[in-house]
């Protein structure tokens, strides 16, 4: 009973669901990028890689900027970041596109090499930076991380609980809802995502509708990408405050991937979904059974991706599959 | 009629050299690029830059078989992914079937190191572990057969879940509280442990060579296996087809499973073979992505054993020499990584250089004229 009362008061505070949503938006900027990547058919394990691609692109943007200048200005700093995010994303994700798409390499063997070198390259560059640029010390942009960390003025003050729940966080929280909801618009409702789709269910017959299956793949792939990117950029931004941590962005490449499967290549399921997702991901720190018991707690996530995968599996319906051609490149003389 | 000014065409034959020269010159230009990134970070020489690589990897007799034994490693998970891979079961879940056989190894070390026999004990660690290994592999396994769920994301999810067990006893079984490591298990007695001293007189007081000797037979037997044997046949043609090999009355959901528990059960035991034979104690990151790399050195290699040995020892031997790199030039050890992404890259590319040739539209129109 007290183990209860326990669990409950902590789950149920302001705290938990603030965390929550943190530990989230990360996973949903990698889980919009890859439905948009996957609804092309196809499947980019380099995710992982790319996310830490982004995280350092935007952490050298911002310290190239602030160690330029004398008195930086975090909202210049924080263009600078995205700049440098979607660059390195960018040139993570042709990598990628370059060899499935225009080489015809198998995906999940370029993913995973993608991943290798994106993981590899992020902690590179974070634990080396400081020493290649001739500075001293832990590469930190404190000035840009407090930019990006500023909180809606007004709202997120004057409102009492509401504000504390919706309005305390970063503009690049409210810009990940805004671009998974773009994206399921943009896969739903126009004739672009109708035909993107097309091009993951089977390519072969979109490429006879006349529909360009090397171009919608190249787009949805690096834009894909690069809102992947942007996780990484909000968790070393936002969420260490402009700062690297060695592996500290840990598996969460691959739970957004989970994420993915769980939201059944839906965007705006990813939205609540991240959020339960973030919640799972930290169920484990307000279980009161001791440490070890909360290793095992950290493994919900994962079981509850298992669970919706094999459930969507056995029940086959239509609209909750995979995309048809995920995973296999496409070749005209092929078919 | 609008021609584009290039076509792709799929080769017919493949001869030996060309598959050859486009993977070493691949390998070559990888390489220079890797040099150029050498260069950029640590404006020294490259030329010394890997020197002092090849000094990290071979330079000494220790280094040399530290290097063979974590080749033996990557062969022996490349070896296991094999068989379910040429049926086109993409098992990436090594590193959880690892940890899996990993894990009990640990435990029979820890609680019946000092009472088991020698013999017994290792007996009851390789069995387990290839047990704990086929589990792990078979439960996606069965859903891939029955209700053909998509088992790469099954097997990779099941891989956290190993995790998060091995950071479980990671606590559970801390040497120091609070640690959250546990530490080398029986330094003192070395039960349980492969000997390192195995024909001293031939390999130098201090070597691998059990390790060595057990993985070369497996990739013996992995040829055989998948080469001339009816099991080897089936696979095949599961990979090649499964309505094909329906026709031919091969049973296919057996066929899958038999597979897929043959590659965890490999999977488990070179768990078994990291926590008894190199490391002597288990972490988060035993299996360190090692059955990741082994899904790609397979794929290189076509399924053929033999190239997996040369493709591990290939990246190991990068790998361990940029490590060296990086601690001389006070540089971050993922250089490693980097460099390793940066070779893959290059390998990955040039297989369409082997299977494709370009026709480019001016060469086409020269063709008619004659």
């Amino acid at each position: 009973m007290n183990f209860l009362v326990k669990l409950f008061t902590g789950i149920f505070s302001v705290t938990f669901f603030q965390s929550a949503i943190t530990q989230g938006i990360t996973l949903l900027y990698g889980a919009s990028g890859e439905i948009l990547t996957e609804r092309s058919g196809n499947l980019n394990m380099g995710i992982p890689g790319i996310m830490y691609m982004g995280g350092i692109g935007s952490l050298a943007g911002a310290f190239l900027y602030e160690q330029g200048t004398g008195r930086p200005n975090g909202w210049i700093g924080v263009l600078c970041a995205i700049l440098g995010c979607l660059i390195l994303s960018f040139l993570g994700t042709l990598i990628y596109c370059v060899l499935t798409i225009t080489l015809k390499a198998n995906q999940n063997v370029s993913g995973l090499a993608l991943t290798t070198f994106g993981v590899g390259l992020g902690n590179f560059m974070g634990g080396s930076f400081s020493k290649i640029t001739g500075t001293a010390g832990q590469i930190t942009v404190y000035t840009t991380g407090q930019a990006f960390r500023t909180k809606i003025p007004f709202l997120s003050d004057h409102l009492g609980i509401f504000g504390q729940l919706f309005f305390n966080y970063g503009f690049l929280t409210y810009l990940a809802i805004l671009i998974a909801a773009a994206a399921t618009i943009f896969l739903f409702r126009t004739r672009h995502g109708l035909a993107l789709r097309a091009v993951g269910e089977n390519p072969a017959a979109a490429d006879a509708a006349s529909i360009n299956v090397t171009r919608y793949k190249y787009w949805a792939t690096l834009v894909g990408g690069m809102i992947a990117g942007f996780g990484g950029m909000y968790f070393v931004m936002e969420y260490l405050g402009g700062t690297w941590q060695n592996n500290g962005f840990g598996d969460r490449g691959w739970l957004s991937v989970a994420l993915v499967i769980f939201a059944i290549w839906n965007p705006s399921r990813a939205i609540w979904g991240s959020i339960l997702f973030g919640a799972l991901y930290i169920l484990f720190a307000y279980v009161p059974l001791g440490q070890a018991f909360q290793e095992l707690f950290k493994m919900a996530p994962y079981l509850v991706t298992i669970i919706v995968l094999v459930a969507t599996s056995l029940r086959r319906r239509k609209e909750t599959q995979p995309p048809a051609s995920l995973g296999l490149s496409y070749f005209r003389e092929d078919r | 009629m609008k021609e584009p000014w290039v076509r792709v065409v799929k080769r017919d034959e493949i001869s030996l050299a060309r598959k050859i020269w486009v993977r070493v010159a691949a390998i070559l230009i990888s390489l220079l690029v890797c040099a150029f990134f050498i260069y950029a970070v640590t404006r020294s020489d490259p030329a010394d830059v890997y020197r002092s690589l090849v000094d990290g990897a071979v330079g000494s007799s220790r280094r040399s078989w530290s290097t063979i034994r974590d080749t033996m490693i990557l062969l022996a998970v490349s070896l296991a992914v094999t068989p379910a891979f040429k049926m086109r079961f993409w098992n990436i879940g090594g590193e959880g079937q690892i940890l899996a056989g990993g894990i009990i190894t640990a435990a029979f070390m820890r609680y019946c190191g000092d009472s088991m026999p020698t013999p017994l004990l290792f007996l009851c660690m390789i069995v387990s572990s290839c047990l704990a290994g086929l589990i792990w592999a078979v439960i996606p396994g069965i859903f891939k057969a029955h209700w053909n769920t998509n088992e790469t994301l099954f097997t990779l999810m099941m891989n956290y879940i190993a995790i998060q067990i091995t950071a479980f006893f990671s606590i559970v079984w801390e040497a120091k509280k609070g640690s959250g490591t546990i530490g080398i298990i029986n330094q003192k007695t070395k039960s349980g442990w492969i000997s390192t001293s195995f024909l001293s007189g031939l390999f130098g007081k201090f070597n691998y060579s059990l390790n060595l000797i057990i993985v070369l037979a497996l990739m013996i037997f992995m040829y055989i296996y998948l080469k001339y044997t009816k099991h080897g046949y089936e696979i095949a043609i599961v990979g090649e087809s499964e309505n094909t090999a329906r026709y031919a009355g091969i049973n296919v959901k057996k066929v899958i499973l038999r597979t897929v528990a043959l590659s965890g059960a490999i999977c488990g035991f070179t768990g078994f073979l990291l926590v008894s034979g190199s490391s002597h104690t288990i972490s988060t990151s035993t299996a360190g992505g090692r059955g990741f790399t082994a899904i790609i050195v397979s794929w290189l290699s076509k399924f053929n054993p033999f190239m997996m040995l040369l493709i591990s020892f290939f990246l190991v031997f990068m790998g361990n020499g940029a490590t060296q790199i990086a601690s001389e030039f006070k540089l971050n050890e993922s250089a490693s990584e980097v460099i390793e992404g940066i070779i893959l890259f290059f390998i990955i590319g040039s297989e369409f250089f082997v299977n494709y040739k370009l026709v480019f539209s001016h060469s086409n129109k020269k063709e008619e004229a004659a």
